[in-house]
This record gives C-alpha cells, structure tokens and sequence, in this order.
C-alpha cells in the first residue's frame, strides 16, 4: 500500500511531538535518580536525592496537600450549592454571575494576585496566614467546580425530578441532599478532581501571595530550580510527577465519564 | 422554607466570596492603576514608554508564534490520532496531554534540561547550542503547554465532522491531501479559532514559565513582576494587568462565540 504524502508528515510530526513532550520529562526523571547527571548512568543509580528533597521540602508538599484539600472543602461548600442555584435559575442575571466567577479562567493569575495583595496585605494577620493562600487557590479552582456541576445539572430533568420528591413531601433541603447531590455526583467528582490537581500544581498565584514561612509544592520546585543542583531540582520534580500524574489521569476519566453522562 | 428561598439560599456562599475575593479586589486594583502622579493617563504612558511598549510587542509577537506553531502540530497530530486506529495510541495520547497539568515552572525547568547550558542539546554539541534562555527558549515552552490543549480541542472537533463529507469527497476523486485541505480543515475552522485564541491567552499570560527561564526575557508577565516587587511601581504594575486582564479576558470571549462553551486559559 502507499502511504500518502499527508500520511508520512503525520507519522513524523506526532513522533517528533511526543519525543519534545517526553525526552526532557524522563530527562528530568533520570537525573533526579542519577549519582552525578553529568557523568551519566554509569555513576550508579541512588535515592540519595529523593530523600535530601524529602528532609528539605517535606513541609512545602505537606502543605500543599493540606492546601487541596482545603480548597476541595472550599470549592464543594460554595460550588455544588451555586451551580445548583444557576441551573434552577438560568436567565441574563445567571449568566452574569458565572461569566463573572469565571473571570479567573481568563485573567493571568499574577493579575489576581497583585489585586488580592493590594486589598488584603495591610491585614498582616491574613496576609501572613496560609488561607491567604488558601482564599487564591479557591479563587482560581471555583469555576471549574461550578462548570463541572453545572454541566450534569442542566443536561437532566432538573425540574420534574423535584417535583417527583416534592410531591411525596421532601422539604427542600431533602431533595437537595436526596435527589440532587446524588445525580450530581459525576460532576461532583470529576470537578473534585480537578480543583486537587489544579490546586496542587499552582504557581502564578501563589509565587505572589505565600511567604518565607509558607512555601507550596510549585514554589519550593522554583526554589530549588534556581539554587539547587540539578539533581535535586529533577528529584523534586519527580516527587511532583508522582503525585500530579495519578492525579491527572483520574481527572480526565472522571470528566470524560461526566460528559458522557451530560450528553 | 420554601423552594424559592432556599434556592437564593445557595447563591450566598458563592455571593460573598466572590464580592470579598474578586469584585473588591479588582476595583482595588483599578484603583490603584490611577493612583500615581499621571493618574489614569498612566494606560497611555504604557504606549508611550519604549520599554514598556517593547515588552507588549515581544509579548504578542511571541504568543502569535506559539498559536500558529501549536495549531499547526496539533492539527496535524490530532487529524492523525482521531482518525487511525493503531497499538500503542492511547499511550501516545497520554504522553501528549499529560502536560496539561505541569506549572509553567516545571515546563521552564524542562525547557532548561533540553536547552540549558547543562543541557541534552549542549551535551550533544559539546557546548554549542544553548537556547533555553533566549526568546526561542521561551517559545518552545510556551509551545510546551499549547500543544496539549489545543490537540484536545481539535481531536474533540474532528470526531464531531461528518464523515459522509470525506467519503463524497473520496468517491468525487479527491485524493487524501484534497481530503483535508478542502473537507476536513473548513470543518475545523471554528475549533482552531477557538483553540488558538485560548492557546494565544494562555501565552500573553504565562508567567512561571519566564520566571523560570529568567534572563533577559521581558515579556509583559516579567515585567509586571518587577515593576510590582523590584520597582515598587504599583500604579504600573496594576495598569499592565488591567490592560493584560482586559486583552486575555476578550481573547476568551471570542473563543467562546466560535464554539458555545467557555474554555478556560490558566496555568503556565
């Protein structure tokens, strides 16, 4: 068979692509198990690296976990009853709203942070507190969980549903934790999962907002970047791989699964 | 209770957050945008200030370039993995969306470890090629993270195409090159419109990735930094994220009026 010209160039561009994303990560996998990076694999494999990263970060990935979840607790307490809301009211004033929490989807977040700063760091008491962090994280991670929610919400018989409970006496509330909760839970979960993820793996926001005392995961990774050995710089980085990669991968079939649910 | 209020019920917790932690800071920071000696003259003074001016130009330039690279190689790849069935795809489709979640820290870091001065590139040439802090550094890790969402977007588009089109096209004589330049790209259109102004978003706004590359990059992001920290020039500092806020903001939008949902730029 011949293999057309368009063919050919896609073979070569995907593989090429795939070499670009994954030679520098298994680049960065290897020398944070390597003795010395620059005199290779044969200076021996060692876990003397991951466990120096251990003895000096350990409290930077504890708090960022402690961090997600949180943000998790956070994103849940005020997302599910808000896109809950959106889906039983939808009209102009809802849309406002949303397009409104969804603003930091599109803002960079160094421009959140600065108006956070701004307004907030006179107050050292907060300033200086983890939920400074905290209140940026929900800030950037609530719309995914409002969209999340949102989109199972409006693709089933909201209405009916309720009537159905309403009819056989459930006060409000009953059907809200009974009927709703329940059938939102694949948008429930897939948009835990991404907040956790997102949360983890945040930068932008964070670099501007912790302090000497309070550094996350993504901003000890930057610290070591810029004053560790390489070695211990790619030790980091695996440790975050370890935890962000799962996490990713559960993230994507949950919100693969919620979509085949919104449809 | 009833049903009505206990629905206006669910808007309070949502309702104060985001006035306490969004609306009050962004007046805030508008605010303080007008508060220097030029007052709100300062947005004009952006323009007119050769480094600032510098900056937003190399800023665009470089995100322009990454959203055609990046829509280029991932419409190539995404034609290719939506369309053929082989062993090993999903592993291959793993490897390219994986990247979706790394900071732009870790993406700077990486690019350092391709390009650097200790680098696979400069152990190969024993020395001579190091890129990973030049403009081009930048660029390829921008494209880092472009590739991955934009593939998702255009792989996503392509299962929705009517493969009827491709087959009329087939049996009218096209060949497979025909195929995709006169059938399947026009489908596409809206999805790349989409995906490269949320590809070019995420670009203008990318800040861990230049945090981390560092030297003598000035995109917009870096300087606000300084402007902010470094300079202590808040009224700048907060007029360059108005004006950057406002431009990915309106990106976003567009994006959204060519496929009907919102996309969410982020990250890098």
């Amino acid at each position: 068979m011949r293999i057309s010209m368009a063919r050919t160039l896609q073979i070569v561009v995907t593989i090429l692509t795939c070499a670009f994303l994954l030679v520098p990560t298994l680049q960065s996998v290897l020398a944070g198990v390597t003795v010395n990076y620059f005199r290779g694999l044969s200076s021996g494999l060692t876990f003397q690296w991951i466990s120096q990263v251990w003895d000096l970060y350990m409290d930077s990935i504890f708090l960022s976990i402690w961090l997600a979840i949180t943000c998790l607790v956070c994103t849940l307490l005020i997302g599910v009853p808000a896109a809950y809301g959106l889906a039983r009211r939808p009209g102009w004033a809802s849309r406002v709203l949303e397009e409104f929490v969804s603003l930091p989807l599109a803002v960079p977040g160094l421009a959140l942070a600065l108006a956070l700063l701004q307004l907030y760091g006179s107050m050292r008491g907060f300033r200086t507190s983890w939920t400074f962090i905290l209140a940026g994280h929900v800030l950037y991670t609530l719309p995914f969980m409002i969209r999340s929610v949102l989109a199972v919400l409006s693709s089933m018989d909201l209405k009916t549903l309720e009537e159905g409970a309403a009819s056989l006496g459930a006060s409000p509330w009953q059907r809200f934790r009974d009927v709703v909760i329940p059938n939102a839970m694949p948008g429930i979960l897939a948009g835990s999962l991404t907040v956790v993820t997102l949360s983890i793996g945040e930068f932008n926001l964070t670099w501007m907002l912790h302090t000497p005392y309070l550094k996350t995961l993504p901003v000890g990774l930057a610290d070591s970047y810029a004053s560790m050995r390489l070695e211990i710089a790619s030790a980091y980085t695996l440790v975050f791989f370890i935890i962000i990669v799962p996490l990713l991968m559960a993230m994507q079939w949950a919100s693969q699964r919620a979509q085949r649910i919104g449809k | 209770m009833s049903s009505r209020v206990f629905v206006q019920l669910c808007f309070v917790p949502m309702f104060v957050f985001v006035l306490a932690f969004l609306a009050l800071p962004l007046v805030r920071l508008v605010m303080s945008s007008g508060e220097s000696p030029a007052g709100w003259a300062i947005y004009w003074q952006i323009l007119a200030t050769p480094r600032y001016l510098n900056s937003l130009l190399q800023t665009v330039g470089v995100s322009f370039a990454v959203t055609l690279a990046a829509l280029a190689i991932s419409t190539t790849t995404g034609l290719f993995l939506a369309r053929n069935r082989f062993a090993g795809r999903g592993l291959v489709l793993s490897v390219l969306t994986l990247p979706l979640a790394f900071p732009g820290v870790v993406i700077g870091f990486l690019i350092i470890l391709l390009g650097g001065r200790q680098g696979l590139f400069s152990q190969l040439t024993s020395g001579n090629v190091v890129f990973a802090y030049s403009m081009f550094g930048l660029f390829l890790g921008y494209l880092y993270f472009s590739i991955p969402r934009v593939l998702l977007t255009v792989m996503a588009a392509t299962e929705k195409l009517d493969p009827s089109l491709e087959e009329a096209a087939r049996s009218l004589g096209a060949g497979p090159t025909r195929v995709i330049i006169d059938v399947i790209l026009p489908g596409l259109a809206p999805s790349l419109v989409a995906a490269g102004a949320i590809a070019f978003a995420t670009a203008m706004g990318a800040f861990g990735t230049a945090f981390t590359l560092a030297t003598n990059i000035d995109v917009l992001p870096m300087v606000i930094y300084t402007e902010f920290t470094l300079s202590a020039n808040i009224a700048m500092a907060s007029a360059l994220s108005v004006a950057l806020g406002i431009v990915t903001w309106l990106l976003l939008v567009i994006a959204r009026t060519f496929t009907g949902h919102t996309a969410a730029a982020g990250g890098g």
